[in-house]
């Protein structure tokens, strides 16, 4: 009997309405969440994997050592490095190739690199307009790493300590 | 024998192994794993890195399985607390000083330490004070050195004195303070020097010529077999995306133990010359163009026709297959030309006929080490067949009596027991000599051919006591022939003179000719005067010396570099020159092919080819292609084959190479003939002593990296000190005789040919001679490898 009046009640005094102004008006005065892409970006993890980058040691030396850990553990064998001597007797690469088109974005080979060489950066919006370019060769993937080092020995910074 | 065996027990495992043998070659033969680094089953024991000990029942200690011979009723732990605590103990000492470079370690992926530390180590390092430094060495252009990463197991110090026989390497110093290196600052100089690249357990040793190239795990495994002497290495070939990255040895006890050569080793380096030919190309109006296999086989069948068969003629070289030599003959002779030849350097042929079925070395390579008695005639096998003369060192250092009558003190590795060093005269009536005094002790009379020869020759003491070692040994003992008694100018005497000794003392006589398929070349009948199988021909051709002598209208070369492959480079280039048509099949190209010949096809080497070596014992050893050829290179037997069929030949239908093998070993199996006769028959024959040249005699041997186009063009050979070394060489005595002492360089005239070499004053040549290898550009000028010569002041 009482829920029939209830309802009776409800059904000309727009309860429901109400109810649901309520939450509307909540949302209408809560902070905004949207973020307007692409003026503005959401905070990115520093284990974030984004395009691929070569480091260097601050005195200027390329770190990759030519092990060829990451080539072996690539599991979409995206990697392809030829090594020789370089005339100082070190062990150096002569190539160093991430095919983009293959990699899966694992970060195996970031995991395997003893030097901290290979890393995988915060980039994400990069494109190919021709056959050939998503080969990142030794060259562009250096020039990225000098570009971003700032970038990424920070994010390497943040996560040490949970290695 | 049974007595002999002793009862023990590993880990529960009941297991027997004879008396005095040590724990560790018994588990080994069991299959029991015990981590070791300074035990190597052809080494002496050293017992020095620890890290093979093993609990054993009753022992205070934990004892080295290495050098703990098995006793009656032992019981053996190898996986005890005691014996894991004591194996982790030593892997932890071990890894104190080691720099745990791994990542720019060539070793790395292949190393033993790596292996064993995962395996019997601790999985965190508890040690934080300063690792030891230790600079390295320059030992040379085949082996690189990291000595810091060295554990001290001493392997190729040990190496260097048993297997090598000279103490290059060793350890200076005590404690932790102990290096291995040179003892003097010199470089290795070994031929057997590349083997401690595989005995270093680490990466403190490690191969130069293809350092930081590859990771082991990158590398496929080919097996084949080296071409450059009659042993037949057995070999394996590392390849990383089909280039040839580096070559390791093939276990094979009855070959090559687990040892090889340098030049088998680094020949490898070649492959990638820039010399490389890799498009057919011919000669249009004097220029050479590119073209396509079909245009250059048409001018080649086109060009041969052109001339008279009789006066055609083809050079093999001596390392090409079994293969390639069987379809070589079925493509000339059924052309018509019977003039074809693999001896480039053998000069006397009058006895061809007399020739067995194939240069057989007389024994098995493993016989070798049990000889009653040895006599070589005119070899440095040390130089020249490596393994082989490991085989006579382990002979000599048990006390078997090996004797040599040669043209020079080669210097070998192990003692002789009695020598001769004379000129090429003097080895005639050396071994005259020794026959003489054989015949004596044996109350036999001379043989009627032999008369003339014994006739004015009188044995010495040295004579009679090498008669003495042959007769005692009987048929135990053993006349090699080696490559200065085949490319002897009475070669035919030395035979025939080796022949009767081998009848009276019952000595068995062998061959060790150059290339490493002479065996091959003589069965597939790629020589002028038999075809395959030994078969008798209708019409014989004309062997090489007279091809090359009297000229030729139309030439075939297969892998062969006329100035450097030949007796006489001179006069092959002058018969090239006056060729009509000269085809050459080739993996490089030169500046004399360029200028002699009218086409040039390039052909595969040994390591980019299948096909069959059969080496000095008459052992055939098929192997599939390892390395990818480059550019249109084909391997030369399916060149060889196609060749047949443009030719309108019948019969060369085959698919595969082992079809080729296959059908010459029906031929063999159908002609039915016993190969391993080596006797030489005397009947008939009148044989006479050549009056003794007067003046300075050349006396020659083909250089050590100088046999083949392959070794030739490998950087790192090319580079040692064996190679860098092409001096005339002359004993103190003559050069004084001659007024060229303190000379440095000297003008070498061959009638009227010369050449410029530096002299050298070295007493291991016998007076009345001057040294001049072969297969090495300075004498490329020159003529014979025998035979008179001047030396002149600059």
């Amino acid at each position: 009997m009482s829920t029939a009046i209830r309802q009776f009640f409800k059904t000309f005094l727009l309860w429901e309405l109400l109810l649901g102004m309520k939450l509307t008006g909540r949302h209408f005065f809560a902070r905004k969440i949207t973020v307007q892409y692409p003026d503005e970006t959401t905070p990115i993890s520093p284990r974030f994997r984004g395009l691929h980058a070569l480091r260097r040691y601050p005195n200027g030396e390329e770190r990759c050592i030519a092990c060829k850990l990451c080539e072996a553990v690539c599991p979409a064998l995206a990697i392809t490095i030829e090594s020789e001597q370089r005339d100082d007797g070190t062990r150096r690469t002569t190539r160093y190739d991430i095919d983009l088109f293959k990699c899966i974005f694992c970060g195996f080979c970031e995991e395997a690199c003893p030097v901290d060489s290979i890393v995988e950066t915060h980039i994400m919006h990069y494109h190919f307009e021709n056959r050939g370019e998503q080969i990142m060769t030794k060259d562009k993937l250096l020039a990225i790493g000098d570009k971003y080092e700032t970038q990424i020995a920070a994010a390497r910074a943040v996560d040490a300590p949970y290695r | 024998m049974s007595d002999d065996l002793v009862n023990f027990e590993v880990n529960g495992i009941p297991l027997q192994a004879r008396k005095g043998s040590m724990l560790i070659a018994a588990t080994d033969a069991a299959g029991i794993r015990i981590p070791r680094f300074c035990y190597h089953e052809k080494l002496s024991v050293a017992a020095n890195c620890r890290m093979c000990l093993v609990e054993v029942e009753r022992a205070p200690k934990p004892m080295p399985a290495c050098a703990t011979p098995v006793a009656e009723g032992m019981k053996v732990y190898t996986r005890s607390p005691k014996a894991l605590a004591a194996q982790k103990a030593v892997m932890e000492f071990l890894l104190i000083n080691h720099p745990l470079d791994c990542p720019v370690c060539d070793q790395g992926g292949e190393c033993e330490l790596q292996d064993v530390s995962m395996g019997y180590g601790e999985d965190l390092s508890r040690y934080s004070e300063t690792k030891r430094v230790v600079r390295d060495k320059d030992i040379g252009p085949l082996i690189a050195t990291e000595m810091t990463r060295c554990i001290h197991c001493t392997r190729c110090v040990r190496f260097g004195e048993e297997i090598a026989g000279m103490r290059e390497l060793g350890a200076t110093g005590r404690g932790e303070r102990v290096e291995i290196g040179t003892f003097v600052q010199r470089t290795v100089v070994s031929e057997l020097s590349g083997n401690v690249i595989d005995l270093c357990p680490v990466g403190a040793l490690t191969a130069k010529p293809s350092r930081f190239t590859y990771r082991a795990w990158e590398l496929i495994q080919h097996p084949t077999v080296s071409p450059h002497d009659c042993v037949g290495s057995n070999l394996f070939l590392h390849t990383y995306n089909g280039q040839a990255k580096r070559v390791v040895p093939r276990r094979n006890d009855g070959v090559n133990e687990t040892w090889i050569a340098d030049r088998d080793r680094f020949s490898y380096a070649g492959l990638q010359s820039e010399d490389r030919l890799t498009t057919p190309m011919i000669r249009e109006r004097g220029e050479w163009v590119n073209t396509d296999w079909e245009t250059a086989m048409t001018r080649v069948i086109e060009g041969l026709r052109a001339q008279p068969a009789a006066e055609c003629g083809a050079l093999l070289s001596p390392q090409s297959s079994l293969e390639e030599f069987y379809l070589a003959q079925q493509w000339l002779r059924g052309m018509g030309i019977q003039s074809l030849d693999h001896r480039l350097r053998q000069t006397d042929f009058s006895d061809q006929d007399q020739a067995p079925l194939f240069p057989y070395l007389g024994s098995s390579l493993e016989d070798l080490e049990e000889t009653g008695g040895l006599l070589l005639v005119g070899g440095n096998v040390r130089k020249e067949q490596p393994m082989l003369a490991h085989r006579l060192r382990k002979a000599a250092l048990k006390g078997r009596p090996v004797m040599a009558i040669n043209p020079r003190d080669f210097g070998f590795h192990f003692p002789l027991t009695h020598q001769r060093v004379t000129d090429p005269h003097g080895m005639l009536t050396a071994l005259a000599g020794v026959l003489q005094a054989a015949l004596a002790g044996a109350g036999q009379s001379v043989p009627a051919a032999l008369a003339d020869v014994l006739k004015t020759v009188k044995p010495d003491a040295v004579d009679t006591a090498m008669a003495g070692v042959l007769a005692q040994a009987g048929a135990r003992g053993q006349v090699l022939l080696g490559s200065q008694a085949m490319h002897h100018p009475r070669f035919a005497l030395l035979r025939a003179l080796a022949g009767a000794l081998c009848d009276v003392t019952g000595a068995r006589m062998g061959y060790l000719p150059e290339g490493g398929n002479t065996a091959g070349a003589w069965l597939a009948g790629a020589v002028p005067h038999r075809g395959a199988a030994g078969a008798a021909l209708q019409t014989e051709g004309r062997h090489v010396q007279s091809l090359l002598a009297d000229g030729i209208k139309a030439c075939v070369l297969l892998n062969v570099e006329p100035e450097l492959d030949c007796d006489n480079p001179a006069q092959a280039l002058q018969a090239l020159q006056g060729a009509e048509f000269v085809v050459a099949m080739t993996p490089f190209v030169t500046e004399t092919l360029r200028r002699h010949a009218h086409v040039l096809l390039p052909i595969a080497t040994f390591a980019e080819t299948s096909g069959t070596w059969v080496n000095g014992e008459g052992r055939w050893q098929s192997v599939p292609g390892a390395a990818t050829p480059p550019g249109d290179t084909r391997p030369a037997w399916k060149v060889l084959r196609v060749l047949g069929n443009m030719s309108d030949l019948a019969g060369f239908e085959y698919l595969s190479s082992e079809e080729v093998r296959d059908e010459l070993k029906a031929r063999l199996a159908e002609a039915d003939v016993t190969g391993f006769d080596n006797r030489v028959s005397l009947e008939g024959r009148t044989l006479a002593m050549p009056p003794r040249p007067a003046g300075l005699q050349r006396v020659s041997a083909t250089a050590m990296y100088g046999v083949d186009s392959l070794v030739r063009r490998s950087l790192p050979l090319q580079q040692t000190p064996e190679a860098r070394d092409r001096a005339a060489r002359l004993c103190e005595a003559e050069a004084r005789g001659q007024d060229l002492l303190g000379v440095e360089e000297v003008v070498v005239r061959q009638g009227k040919l010369t050449a410029r070499m530096r002299l050298m004053i070295d007493d291991s040549v016998p007076a009345g001679c001057v040294w001049l290898p072969g297969g090495i550009t300075e004498t490329s000028t020159l003529g014979p490898a025998f035979g008179p010569v001047e030396l002149h002041k600059v």
